[in-house]
């Protein structure tokens, strides 16, 4: 049962890595918007030469916020060409097995933009990214999952709907203000010159609990609000 | 019903005329006899909706759909009236219009998603019901993680408390101007509700027309 519902999750996991590995048009259009948008922001923010206080850490995450929604829209653009999403809810699988294997899918296209993008900003702001790297991880990751977990059932809910590419963004920002004012914050902290290490941490235990709560709930609804 | 919540509101501002003025802020702080029976009407609104959004979504009751656009059109309402008449006072009590608070940027927030629910409703076209429901769902779950993590972030609300400690004669306004806005939520939310499943039923006619 729980072997069957991993394996349907990797089988999509699969399919979309395969699509993605021949063309790389998401990710490399990805990276490369999430680094427009990190100079957009440097040259509102960044005065007389010097970055404001706290700027790298938020615009780290308003990059991720970004470029994430324009992978989910991407992902489900393509499922959305000779309708594949109702050939993948035909199948006879699990539903909530197809939601966890595109949102492991859309979490390693993430994972590989994060790969680019916080280097960049520890080059460009001078942020200590290495010297807490374990808290500086658990802080991207957990605020990404908490993040690509709410946006995956809803760019899934708004493939079928009209002005899609409008209504994911003005649904999912307001849903993630917990992770993105978490993700900030606790980024912030780490990168101030005497890290507040205990803040990074209060922060850390709110994205797990969000997480859990909700990729629970999308597990849940993604069956309900998928069926016709 | 709605004769009672009228009469109820054109006898308000005798009511809250009469109460007495507070020491430090004088005439103004009387524009919280309407702000916080709207903030509370704005909760019970959000968490209406969600409650008939999970109702539509698991148990398949295709009326309580009606019920939660009501109660999300109504969370717009009296969050707008909310987000309105905060500001006013706080310009007068601590000089700006808006400060970061964990509360004004909660209500914000908890604003915006039903204001993007209405949005989805009305532009998400066929199955929007299903989205918005879904949303909904989403929304009344993030209520205590929003606060919590704007709470973490900064505080400078009063806080509820001072609501027992009133004086009686600030106390009785206050509770009947809660008592007024709790009666025309009830009356507007069924109202709109009515609308709403009549629009439903003249729909179903029509598709059973154009099929025979």
């Amino acid at each position: 049962m729980i072997r069957a519902f991993f394996r349907v999750a990797w089988i999509v996991v699969k399919k979309d890595l395969t699509v993605e590995v021949r063309s790389l048009e998401i990710l490399s259009t990805t990276i490369f918007f999430a680094v427009t948008v990190v100079l957009m922001f440097s040259f509102g923010l960044v005065v007389d030469g010097r970055p404001l206080n706290d700027v790298a850490a938020a615009i780290l995450w308003v990059a991720i916020a970004f470029s994430g929604t324009l992978a989910l829209g991407r992902t489900f653009e393509r499922e959305r060409h000779n309708d594949t999403l109702r050939a993948l809810l035909l199948a006879p699988a699990d539903r909530p097995a197809l939601y966890v294997g595109k949102l492991a899918g859309i979490l390693l296209l993430l994972a590989l933009v994060q790969v680019v993008l916080v280097p960049l900003v520890g080059l460009l702001f001078g942020a200590p990214i290495f010297d807490h790297g374990f808290h500086l991880l658990a802080l991207l990751a957990g605020g990404t999952l908490g993040f690509t977990a709410v946006g995956t059932l809803f760019a899934a809910m708004l493939v079928r709907a009209r002005s899609r590419d409008v209504l994911l963004p003005i649904m999912l920002y307001p849903m993630t203000v917990p992770v993105m004012i978490a993700g900030v914050r606790g980024t912030a902290a780490l990168f101030q010159p005497t890290p507040n290490l205990e803040a990074t941490q209060f922060w850390i235990a709110l994205l797990v609990f969000f997480d859990v709560v909700f990729v629970t709930l999308a597990l849940w609804t993604f069956d309900p609000v998928m069926t016709d | 019903m709605l004769a009672v919540a009228a009469g109820m509101f054109a006898l308000a501002p005798f009511m809250i005329n009469a109460a007495p003025n507070e020491a430090t802020m004088g005439l103004v702080y009387k524009i919280y006899f309407f702000h916080m029976p709207s903030a509370w009407m704005f909760m019970v609104a959000a968490i209406t909706a969600g409650i008939a959004s999970a109702r539509f979504l698991f148990l398949k009751r295709p009326s309580a759909d009606g019920w939660a656009l009501a109660a999300g059109e109504l969370a717009v309402v009296f969050g707008a009236f909310t987000l309105v008449t905060g500001p006013l006072w706080a310009r007068k009590a601590w000089g700006v219009w808006w400060v970061w608070d964990a509360r004004l940027t909660s209500s914000l927030m908890l604003f915006m998603i039903f204001v993007a629910y209405l949005l989805l409703r009305k532009y998400g076209g066929p199955g929007s019901d299903k989205l918005g429901a879904g949303m909904a769902l989403f929304g009344m779950a993030n209520v205590p993680f929003i606060y919590v993590s704007v709470n973490y972030w900064r505080t400078f609300h009063p806080l509820t408390s001072v609501v027992p400690t009133l004086p009686v004669e600030m106390g009785i306004p206050l509770w009947y101007c809660v008592t007024a806005f709790t009666l025309l939520f009830i009356v507007l939310l069924r109202m709109r509700t009515r609308l709403e499943h009549q629009r439903a039923r003249v729909e179903a006619l029509y598709l059973l027309e154009d099929e025979s």
